[in-house]
């Protein structure tokens, strides 16, 4: 029966993981639906902010600020956002391929490369790739304050307003759906001008104390919500990527676990059949 | 009387949205009042409070610790700083993201190259694609 207990002990270990998976995949379901309320909620600041804005910059066309304006890029400057915790499938390494991929492609047109990282899985992955890294921000958490992003945020910002880069860029998971999570590249800086929407009439703000001054905080605030939008969305994603491998653990352990048990029959079988031969063999030989 | 929209959001969350008769809000050159159809405003704020009357007397108020203003006639809309603002708090904050970078590049072992990480990675990737083929058999 050595062959047997040996099956049994496993198949108990096996269980006892699957009971975890089962449990990280009811946890991360219910992470999951708190931090897409959290995008939600943060929907609505980044749109009222993009319509004054195209306002703004519609009605004070003498101030071109310069977070709108083109330059030659030199030197990207790329805000890597990444989850804090592992045991999520594929998200962060697929998102690490993709920003590679375009890492070369920068390399070989002579572009050069800062990188603002934010999340543990991305700063421990860019410490060993050798990378430029001027700003860092781990330990974000579950549920994202602002607060915690506007060190990364002003390094960035700073960067480009004293022309050390040319142009930001920001890479995340898109929060498509629970079951689907796609890496993505935005450019963060300078943001394209919207043309559109030719109003009707003519009106335009009062501005306290200037166009100028007012565009410039909005600007900053602007970017931030975004950024800030994008890390919700990662942690989103995060979760929906951890609900999906987790269940496809516990859904494996599953199987493992009727495999095992057939196993562990047959091994019983095996060692009775062999017992009854015994005795009808003794028996004869009497 | 006349009733105008009042929406209140900050880059969390939204923390007001309704009809009022009349606002307050400390506006970076002085404190401001708007009435309904009020002229298209776009100003600074100053950290403090936003009152805002209701219809039937009630009064709402929200700290801000500052952001900005909209008013356009028929609905304002204040974009609310998240936390404490500040030139110099800002400032500390991108100093510990900075020095945040460089405690990491410090740890590093240097002789550790890319072509390591990047070997890791495709292994990585082939595993996931191993796993993808098992599930799929």
């Amino acid at each position: 029966m050595a062959g047997a207990r040996d099956i049994k002990n496993k198949i108990r270990s096996v269980q006892n993981t699957q009971k975890i998976t089962r449990a990280m995949e009811m946890v991360a379901a219910s992470k999951m639906r708190k931090a897409q309320d959290r995008m939600a909620a943060a929907r609505p600041y980044a749109e009222k902010m993009r319509n004054v804005i195209a306002h703004v910059s519609a009605a004070s066309l003498e101030y071109r600020h310069p977070f709108l304006v083109e330059r030659e890029m030199k030197r990207a400057g790329i805000i890597v956002v990444s989850s804090d915790r592992g045991l999520c499938g594929g998200l962060n390494n697929n998102l690490f391929r993709m920003l590679i991929r375009q890492m070369d492609e920068w390399r070989a047109q002579g572009v050069e490369q800062d990188f603002c990282i934010i999340g543990n899985k991305g700063a421990s992955f860019f410490a060993r790739f050798g990378v430029n890294l001027v700003g860092q921000a781990t330990h974000v958490g579950d549920a994202p304050a602002v607060d915690t992003l506007f060190g990364v945020i002003k390094v960035v910002l700073d960067a480009y307003t004293s022309g050390r880069v040319d142009r930001v860029f920001m890479i995340y998971n898109q929060f498509v759906n629970s079951m689907t999570q796609r890496p993505v590249i935005e450019q963060l800086l300078p943001r394209e001008s919207s043309q559109e929407e030719e109003v009707g009439h003519y009106w335009d703000y009062i501005y306290e104390p200037d166009s100028k001054a007012v565009l410039d905080i909005m600007m900053t605030r602007y970017i931030e919500s975004l950024i800030y939008q994008a890390v919700v969305e990662n942690a989103a994603s995060e979760q929906a990527a951890r609900m999906v491998a987790m269940k496809a653990a516990s859904d494996n352990a599953g199987g493992l676990i009727d495999e095992l048990v057939l196993a562990y029959n047959k091994a019983r079988q095996a060692s009775i059949t062999q017992e009854l031969s015994e005795i009808v063999g003794g028996a004869a030989a009497l | 009387m006349a009733t105008i929209r009042l929406d209140v959001v900050s880059a969390e969350r939204e923390l007001f949205s309704g009809e009022c008769e009349m606002i307050f809000a400390p506006a970076s050159m002085g404190e401001v009042g708007i009435a309904p159809r009020h002229a298209p405003l776009l100003t600074t704020l100053k950290p403090g409070e936003v009152r805002a009357r209701l219809p039937g007397g009630e009064e709402e108020s929200f700290y801000v610790s500052g952001g900005i203003l909209e008013v356009q006639p028929h609905v304002v809309t204040v974009l609310s700083d998240t936390g404490q603002r500040a030139a110099d708090l800002d400032e500390a904050a991108a100093l510990e993201a900075q020095a945040a970078a460089e405690r990491a590049l410090a740890d590093k072992q240097s002789a550790i190259d890319e072509a390591r990480a990047r070997a890791e990675l495709i292994q990585a990737a082939a595993q996931l694609r191993a796993i993808r083929r098992q599930r799929g058999r």
